[in-house]
């Protein structure tokens, strides 16, 4: 059986899906900080995927994979700082009692 | 057939550690799921022949941001508290199915337009052209720059002691 674009893109369906149900169902941060990274890595392969595929010559899928890993690890040091803000003022990080900013 | 075997290996442990990540009860295993499955989409690149990027992969995620995710786990005493699940769990299920079920009928039924032309070998120094050649993408490339140096300053000033 020859693997071809479709398998690819429905892999990254799968491991965005599962990310999704991650970030909406955990309340530690981390794991949901670990799922949206899970969510990055799911588009990345179906950038890498498109660009193998259906612009071999280009490259411009796999230039925006780099930008994305690039952003992906900025928002993990901010998150992780705001993270660890958060736990030296509350003791948790359990986000269903991360309510200050409610109203 | 060997591009055939490697990818069907790949996808199933990604898929299983991914599951591992949001089933697992101990937060550091968890952390571990998430890197083999770092690691195992690493391999997907190279199934794609973008070699740079498996490399990249493997620096950056397993290398630096599992570091992070580790140390985060660590300063905040969360393996005792376990991962917990919130009020959302079974909406959240359904949700998650729901939005799978739409995007595979979508990427089913789409005729996409597959290019014939073998891919680029190396992606090393095509990709060096196409980030800072002549017409390419430098200017995102420094904007990146930027937006990595002002993360940095924010992470310290965020997790700074007072």
């Amino acid at each position: 059986m020859v693997i071809g674009l479709q398998h690819y893109l429905i892999l990254s369906a799968v491991l965005f899906s599962i990310g999704l149900y991650g970030v909406l169902a955990k309340r530690n941060a981390v794991i949901i900080l670990m799922c949206v990274e899970l969510m990055l890595n799911a588009v990345n392969i179906t950038l890498v995927a498109f660009s193998r595929y259906v612009v071999p010559a280009m490259l411009t899928g796999q230039v925006f994979a780099i930008f994305v890993i690039v952003v992906a690890a900025a928002e993990v040091a901010v998150g992780l700082a705001i993270i660890f803000a958060i736990y030296r003022g509350l003791e948790d990080i359990d986000v269903s009692k991360i309510n200050l900013l409610k109203w | 057939m060997a591009l055939a075997i490697a990818f069907w290996l790949l996808a199933a442990v990604a898929v299983i550690a991914a599951l591992g990540v949001v089933l697992l009860r101990n937060v550091f295993r968890a952390a571990l799921s998430l890197i083999l499955c770092f690691l195992m989409v690493a391999g997907l690149y190279i199934t794609l022949s973008a070699d740079f990027l498996a490399a990249v992969q493997i620096l950056v995620y397993v290398g630096a941001i599992s570091v992070l995710i580790i140390l985060a786990i660590m300063m905040t005493r969360e393996v005792q508290r376990g991962s917990p699940n919130s009020r959302f769990q079974i909406p959240a299920a359904i949700v998650a199915v729901l939005f799978l079920e739409v995007l595979i009928l979508t990427l089913i039924n789409t005729p996409w337009q597959i290019s014939g032309t073998p891919p680029t070998a190396p992606t090393t120094s095509a990709l060096a052209n196409s980030l800072f050649g002549e017409g390419g993408y430098l200017l995102p490339v420094e904007i990146a720059a930027v937006l990595l140096l002002s993360a940095i300053l924010g992470a310290i000033v965020l997790a700074r002691e007072k």
